[in-house]
C-alpha cells in the first residue's frame, strides 16, 4: 500500500538509471541522512559514537572495498587488513613528514598508495584463481605485517614499534570530540559509498561482474581480464587504505603493527558473507553485525543475570560467527542484504498476501 | 607464458633455492655442525608441517574441499587428548580422541558438507573458515583455553651425536626423530590405502567428479565421513606431536595457515607432495630465519628478524607464478 | 526479401590443426567466409565444430595453421583481441552472466566501446553520464529488435531457455561485430522459437550486413538460411559448398548415416 511504484513511470533512461528509482526510497534515504547528520550529534552518547557507530562506519568502508573485490569481481582476498595497514602507515608518515598537507588530501593519498600496493599483489590474479589467490593474499598479509613491524622508517624509528598520530586538523577544524569524529567519518563514508555505487552500476562494475560470473565469456566480449581484475584490486585496496587510515587515526588513536593482523582480514570477509556479497548495503549490514555482536555478548548475559567471563564471551562469539557463516553460506549466500530485499518485496505487496 | 619460458622460471627458482640451501655452508657463514643442526631442525619442523598438510591433501583429494579448518581440528584433537590424559592413560585418551574426531567428521558432513555439494571452491573454503571459528570457540569452551601439556614419555633432553664428525657434535631431539618416523609410517599407510583398497579407489573417483561418482553408486556421504574421519585422525596425530613439543595452545590453530604454502608447493592432491612440500618449507623457513635474517637486518637496519612469518607464503607465491599446480599436482584445464 | 550481395573473403581458415592431449579435435581444416554471407558449419557430434569456432575467436590456440581476417594473418590471439577486431560470439552452453539482469548483460557487450576512467565513473559526472546514456540508447535498440523489452530488468537466470538465447545473441550484437559466430543458436528450441531465431539471424544479416558463421544441427534451418556450408567430421572437412551441393555429397550422407569409416 505504502511502498508501491504505481504511477512512477520513467520517461528517460536517465530517470531509469538513478540510484534510487522509487520515490519512497528517496524519501527514506533523505530522512536517514538528515537523521544521521543533524539529529544524531545531539542525541548520541559518547559511548555510542566511539564504541558503536564510528567502528561501524569505518568497517563498512573497508567492507565495501572487500565486497568490490570479492562480491562484485569474484576474486578472493584474505589480506585486506594489510592494505588497511598500508593506508594507516601511509597517512601517518604523510602527516608527520609533510605536516602542511590538508588531511583530506592525506586521506586520498593514503588510499592511492594502498591502491598501488593492492595492484601489485593483484598481479598474480591473472594466472591464479580461487584458493591459490587466497594464499597469495595471505602472503601479502604476513609480509606487510612484518614490514611495518621491522622496517623502522615506517614507525618513525619508534622504540616500541607503535605509532601515535597527532589529532586531525582540517581547515582549522580539529577533529577531537566524539561528535566531531563521528561527523567526519560519516561524511567520508557517505561520499565513498556514493562513489562505489556509481562504479558498480557503470561499465567498470559490469566488467567486474562479468569476470565474476564467467571470465572466459567476459574475455570473449572484449573485457580485458587483467585490466578489470587489477582495477578491482586497486579500488578495493583504495577503500581499505582509507578505512585503515581512519581506523588508526580515529578509532584506535595509537596502534602497533599487530592492529591490522589476519584476524581483521578474516573478520572483514565474514562481514561481507553475512551481510551479503555483491551488495553495498550488505557491507553495511555485515559491519553492523560484527560490531554489535561482541557488545551484545558482553552485555546481554548481565541483563539476564548470568554474567560470563570475557574469555567465554569471546569463545561464544567465535562459535556464533562460525555457525552463522555456515548458515548463511548454505541458506542465503546473498546474506542479510537478500533478506532485506525479500522483506522489501513483501512490503510492496503489503497488506495484500500476493 | 610459453612452455619454454615457464621451464626457465622453474629452473631459475630451483637454482635460487639451491643457492640458498648451499650458500651458508659454502660461504663459510657458519660452522658445519651448526649448519647441520639448522638443517635437521628445518627438516623436523618440515615433517610437522607435512603432517598437517596431509590432512589438507586427503580432504581435497577426496572431496575437492580445501579444509581451512585443518588447523582447528589439530587444536581440537590436541586439546581433547591433553585434557582427557589428565584423568586417564595417554593411550586411552588417544583412542577416545580418535573417536571424538570421527564423530566430528560425521557432524561436519551432515551439517555442512551435505548442503554445499558442488558449490564453488571459494564457497567451500569460506565454509571451512566458518568451521574453524566454530571449532576454535567450541574447543576452548569445552576444554579450556590455557596451555596444556601432553606427556608422551619420550625423553625431552636433546642428544648429542656425531661428536667425532663435527666439532662439538650435533644436538638432536629424540621426539623429532620419532615424529619423523611416525609421519613416514602414516604416509606409507595412506598411500597404500589410496592405491590398494576399494575405499581408496572410491575416494579418488569422488575427488575427480562428485556427480559422476554418485551416479555409479558411490555413497558420497559415507565417503566424505570416512575421509574427514581419516583427516581427523591425521590431525590427532599431528596434534599430539605438536602439542607435546610446543604445548597445546591456541596458536596451534594458526599453524594450519602455514600448511597452505606446503600444499601449494607439493600440489593439492599429492600425498608425497605434502611431505616434500613440508620439508622444503620447513628447511626454507629455518634457513631464512637463521641465515638470511641477520643479513637483512644488517642491510636494512631492521628491528629484529621474524622472516619465518612470511617466508613460506612468499615462497608459495613465487611457486604459484611459476608452477601453479605444485611439484606433483595436476594441471587444471578450463573447458568452454 | 532482398539479400545483401556477398562480397570478398573476409575470414579464411588455413590448415588448422588442434589437439587436446591425445584427442585430435581439428585436422588440417581450411575454408573461407565471404563478407555478408551466412556460412553454416555442420557435422555429427564431436566433429570439432565448436572447437573450430573457439579457434577462430581465440579461445583455443591451434598447434598449427593460420587465421586471416581482413587480410591480417595470425596463428593465435587472445579472445579479447578477437573481440576488438570485430568477432562476436554466442555459446552453445549459454555463457551468460547469471548474476546480472538482461539489460546489464547486453550492456556488457558495449564495454569494448566504453572508455571513461575510474574517477569519472566514480563521480558519475558529465562524460561518464553521457556515455552511459548513449550506450543505453543503443542497447535499447537491440532490446527492441529482439523483442525482450519486458524482461530488461530480470536477472537472466530466471528467464526461460529460449529468451536466454536471445539475450546471448543481444550481447553479441551489442559489440557491433563485423563477423558473428553463432554456436547452435537454435539448440533446444521448439518450432516457434526456431522461427523467431531464424528471423533474427536473417534480419541481423540483412539490416546490419553482419557476416554470420553458424553451427547448427537442424538441417531445415541450415538449408533455408545459409549461403554456403562447411561439413566437418572427426575433425576433418568433408564438404564445402552451397546447401544443395552439400546435400548431394556422398561422404556427408555417409557421415550422418553413420557408415563406418
Amino acid at each position: 500500500m505504502l511502498y508501491r511504484e504505481n504511477g512512477q513511470f520513467k520517461t528517460s533512461y536517465a530517470a531509469d538509471q538513478q540510484i534510487l528509482p522509487i520515490v519512497q526510497d528517496r524519501w527514506f534515504m533523505a530522512a536517514l541522512l538528515v537523521f544521521a547528520f543533524v539529529v544524531m550529534p545531539f542525541i548520541g552518547s559518547d559511548y555510542l559514537f566511539l564504541s558503536l557507530v564510528i567502528p561501524f562506519l569505518i568497517l563498512a568502508i573497508a567492507a565495501i572495498g572487500l565486497n568490490i573485490l570479492v562480491g562484485y569481481c569474484g576474486q578472493i582476498s584474505l589480506g585486506t587488513a594489510a592494505f588497511m595497514a598500508v593506508g594507516a602507515y601511509a597517512a601517518y608518515n604523510l602527516v608527520i613528514r609533510v605536516p602542511q598537507l590538508n588531511f583530506l588530501i592525506v586521506l586520498v593519498l593514503a588510499g592511492l598508495i594502498a591502491g598501488l600496493v593492492g595492484v601489485l599483489f593483484g598481479i598474480p590474479s591473472l594466472r591464479i584463481k580461487g584458493l591459490y589467490l587466497a594464499v597469495a593474499t595471505l602472503a601479502a598479509q604476513f609480509f606487510v605485517d612484518w614490514m611495518f613491524a621491522r622496517v623502522k622508517w615506517f614507525t618513525n624509528y619508534s622504540a616500541s614499534g607503535s605509532v601515535s598520530p597527532p589529532p586531525i586538523e582540517i581547515f582549522g577544524w580539529t577533529v577531537d570530540t566524539p561528535v566531531h569524529k563521528y561527523l567526519f567519518v560519516l561524511g567520508v563514508a557517505v561520499v565513498m559509498t556514493l562513489m562505489a555505487k556509481n562504479l558498480v552500476r557503470g561499465h567498470i562494475g559490469r566488467g567486474w561482474m562479468a569476470i565474476r560470473d564467467m571470465d572466459v565469456a567476459a574475455e570473449v566480449i572484449g573485457i580485458r581480464p587483467l585490466k578489470s581484475k587489477l582495477s578491482a584490486f586497486a579500488v578495493s585496496s583504495f577503500y581499505a587504505g582509507v578505512a585503515g587510515a581512519l581506523w588508526g587515526f580515529i578509532r584506535l588513536g595509537a596502534w602497533e603493527p599487530l592492529a591490522f593482523n589476519v584476524n581483521l582480514s578474516l573478520n572483514l570477509l565474514f562481514m561481507i558473507i553475512i551481510g551479503g556479497m555483491g551488495s553495498l548495503l550488505g557491507s553495511y549490514f555485515g559491519a553492523a553485525f560484527i560490531v554489535i555482536l561482541p557488545l551484545l555478548l558482553n552485555q546481554a548475559p548481565a541483563w539476564f543475570g548470568l554474567p560470563i567471563s570475557t574469555a567465554l564471551a569471546s569463545h561464544l562469539e567465535a562459535m556464533i560467527f562460525g555457525a552463522l557463516i555456515i548458515f548463511f553460506l548454505i541458506v542465503e549466500p546473498h546474506g542479510l542484504a537478500r533478506l532485506w530485499a525479500i522483506g522489501k518485496e513483501k512490503l510492496r505487496l503489503w497488506p495484500f498476501p500476493h | 607464458m610459453l612452455a619454454l619460458q615457464r621451464n626457465w622460471a622453474v629452473v631459475g627458482l630451483a637454482l635460487l633455492l639451491a643457492m640458498g640451501l648451499a650458500g651458508p655452508l659454502l660461504l663459510g657463514l657458519s660452522a658445519p655442525g651448526f649448519y647441520v643442526e639448522v638443517l635437521l631442525g628445518g627438516l623436523m619442523s618440515g615433517v610437522m608441517y607435512s603432517l598437517v598438510a596431509l590432512g589438507f591433501v586427503l580432504i581435497f583429494k577426496a572431496s575437492g574441499v580445501f579444509n581451512f579448518a585443518q588447523g582447528a581440528m589439530v587444536l581440537f584433537a590436541a586439546l581433547a587428548v591433553a585434557r582427557m590424559a589428565e584423568v586417564m592413560p595417554l593411550a586411552v585418551a588417544f583412542v577416545l580422541a580418535a573417536g571424538v574426531m570421527a564423530i566430528l567428521a560425521w557432524l561436519i558432513e551432515r551439517l555442512v558438507l551435505r548442503h554445499l555439494v558442488n558449490q564453488d571452491a571459494v564457497v567451500l573454503l569460506m565454509a571451512t573458515l566458518g568451521i574453524t571459528y566454530f571449532l576454535d570457540g567450541f574447543g576452548q569452551t569445552i576444554w579450556g583455553s590455557d596451555i596444556y601439556k601432553i606427556e608422551t614419555g619420550l625423553p625431552k633432553t636433546p642428544l648429542l651425536i656425531l661428536e667425532g664428525l663435527f666439532d662439538g657434535g650435533i644436538l638432536v631431539n629424540t621426539e623429532d626423530f620419532v615424529a619423523a618416523a611416525i609421519a613416514a609410517l602414516l604416509v606409507l599407510a595412506l598411500a597404500l590405502f589410496f592405491q590398494k583398497t576399494p575405499t581408496g579407489r572410491a575416494l579418488r573417483a569422488v575427488a575427480d567428479d562428485h556427480q559422476a561418482a554418485q551416479s555409479i553408486g558411490i555413497p558420497l556421504n559415507r565417503i566424505w565421513v570416512i575421509v574427514w574421519a581419516v583427516a581427523g585422525f591425521v590431525a590427532l596425530v599431528a596434534g599430539v606431536i605438536w602439542g607435546s613439543k610446543l604445548g597445546v595452545q591456541f596458536s596451534l590453530s594458526l599453524i594450519a595457515l602455514k600448511a597452505l604454502p606446503v600444499v601449494i608447493l607439493g600440489g593439492f592432491t599429492s600425498v608425497p607432495g605434502a611431505i616434500i612440500g613440508g620439508l622444503i618449507i620447513g628447511v626454507g623457513e629455518k634457513f631464512a630465519e637463521v641465515f638470511l635474517g641477520p643479513v637483512l637486518v644488517r642491510w636494512f637496519d631492521l628491528a629484529g628478524g621474524g622472516i619465518e612469518n612470511w617466508f613460506a607464503y612468499v615462497l608459495a607465491l613465487l611457486f604459484l607464478l611459476v608452477r601453479p599446480e605444485g611439484l606433483f599436482g595436476e594441471r587444471h584445464i578450463d573447458r568452454v | 526479401m532482398t539479400r545483401r550481395e556477398v562480397g570478398d573473403t573476409l575470414l579464411s581458415v588455413d590448415d588448422v590443426w588442434l589437439s587436446f592431449g591425445g584427442v585430435k579435435a581439428l585436422q588440417g581444416v581450411s575454408f573461407d567466409v565471404r563478407q555478408h554471407e551466412i556460412r553454416a558449419i555442420i557435422g555429427p557430434n564431436g566433429a570439432g565444430k565448436s572447437s573450430m569456432l573457439n579457434v577462430i575467436n581465440g579461445v583455443y590456440h591451434p598447434q598449427q595453421g593460420r587465421i586471416a581476417f581482413r587480410g591480417k594473418v595470425r596463428t593465435a590471439m587472445d579472445p579479447h583481441e578477437a573481440a576488438e577486431q570485430g568477432f562476436g560470439r554466442t555459446f552453445q552452453s549459454l555463457a551468460l552472466f547469471k548474476g546480472m539482469s538482461v539489460l546489464d548483460n547486453i550492456m556488457s557487450g558495449r564495454n569494448l566501446r566504453m572508455k571513461t576512467g575510474l574517477l569519472l565513473q566514480a563521480l558519475h559526472v558529465g562524460p561518464a553520464r553521457r556515455e552511459e546514456l548513449r550506450h543505453r540508447a543503443f542497447v535499447e535498440q537491440i532490446i527492441d529488435f529482439l523483442e525482450i523489452q519486458a524482461y530488461r530488468k530480470t536477472p537472466v537466470g530466471r528467464l526461460p531457455y529460449g529468451l536466454q538465447k536471445r539475450v546471448d545473441l543481444g550481447r553479441a550484437l551489442a559489440m557491433e561485430p563485423a563477423i558473428l559466430l553463432l554456436d547452435e543458436p537454435m539448440a533446444g528450441m521448439n518450432i516457434e522459437e526456431k522461427q523467431d531465431m531464424s528471423r533474427f539471424v536473417l534480419d541481423v544479416n540483412d539490416e546490419f550486413g553482419t557476416t554470420i558463421v553458424l553451427i547448427e544441427h537442424d538441417m531445415g534451418v541450415v538449408m533455408d538460411i545459409s549461403d554456403r556450408v562447411v561439413v566437418l567430421d572427426y575433425g576433418k572437412k568433408i564438404g564445402d559448398g552451397t546447401p544443395d551441393e552439400v546435400r548431394e555429397n556422398q561422404q556427408v550422407i555417409d557421415a550422418y548415416l553413420g557408415v563406418a569409416h
